[in-house]
């Protein structure tokens, strides 16, 4: 199996693409929720890892 | 004149026999998406199986660490235990890894860390689409 080196940007998109997608999937009842809410959690994921990010990055000083 | 009303007493719904949902919650667990395949939503199976497996394999590509049932503190063993059991969830993604030899000790590093946190998700989503596949099997889903 090959190595995979990401940084930590690519590996928290791809957690929060897959996670996403599995939300979304058993969360909702019809297929346009399913979507909506797959696409509603991965925005919240990237809003969040910016933000903490910032947060982080304004802390250190 | 007031008008009393009596709410009825919500209904509990009667659960599936044990012989219905069990083979599906198994193969729910031994193949990501199985439960869904087996009960004909392969649109959503896909989906599932997809998902997880490719975050299982970059788990691995990012030679995430397995947790093994360990004791200790509280905090200790709730971790290893409780990372043991959701890697194990991945079912035959996991027992296959393991059966194949792969150890992978902990080491520094973040791209290990988020590979030993990806492994963990994978199990852990696929406890999602088990219980997904329950509730259909047992007709509180479509």
């Amino acid at each position: 199996m090959p190595k995979l080196s990401l940084s930590h940007l690519e590996a928290a998109i791809l957690f929060a693409l897959f996670t996403s997608v599995v939300l979304g999937v058993v969360t909702k009842k019809t297929d346009k929720e399913r979507m909506a809410y797959g696409l509603r959690s991965f925005g919240y994921f990237v809003g969040v890892l910016f933000g903490l990010a910032w947060l982080m990055y304004l802390g250190h000083g | 004149m007031a008008e009393t009303k009596e709410q009825a007493p919500k209904q509990k719904q009667p659960s599936a026999p044990l012989s219905k949902w069990l083979p599906v919650v198994l193969v729910a667990w031994l193949v990501p998406g199985g439960g869904h395949f087996y009960l004909k939503r392969s649109g959503r199976g896909i989906l599932l199986a997809v998902s997880i497996t490719i975050m299982f394999l970059l788990g691995i590509m990012m030679r995430g660490a397995m947790f093994e049932p360990m004791r200790g503190d509280l905090l200790t063993t709730i971790i290893y235990y409780g990372g043991f059991l959701a890697d194990l969830a991945s079912g035959l993604l996991y027992l296959l890894t393991v059966w194949l030899g792969y150890s992978q000790p902990e080491v520094a590093g973040h791209v290990h860390d988020y590979g030993t946190k990806f492994l963990v998700a994978a199990g852990l989503m696929n406890v999602l689409a088990m219980v997904d596949a329950f509730e259909i099997v047992s007709g509180r889903k479509s």
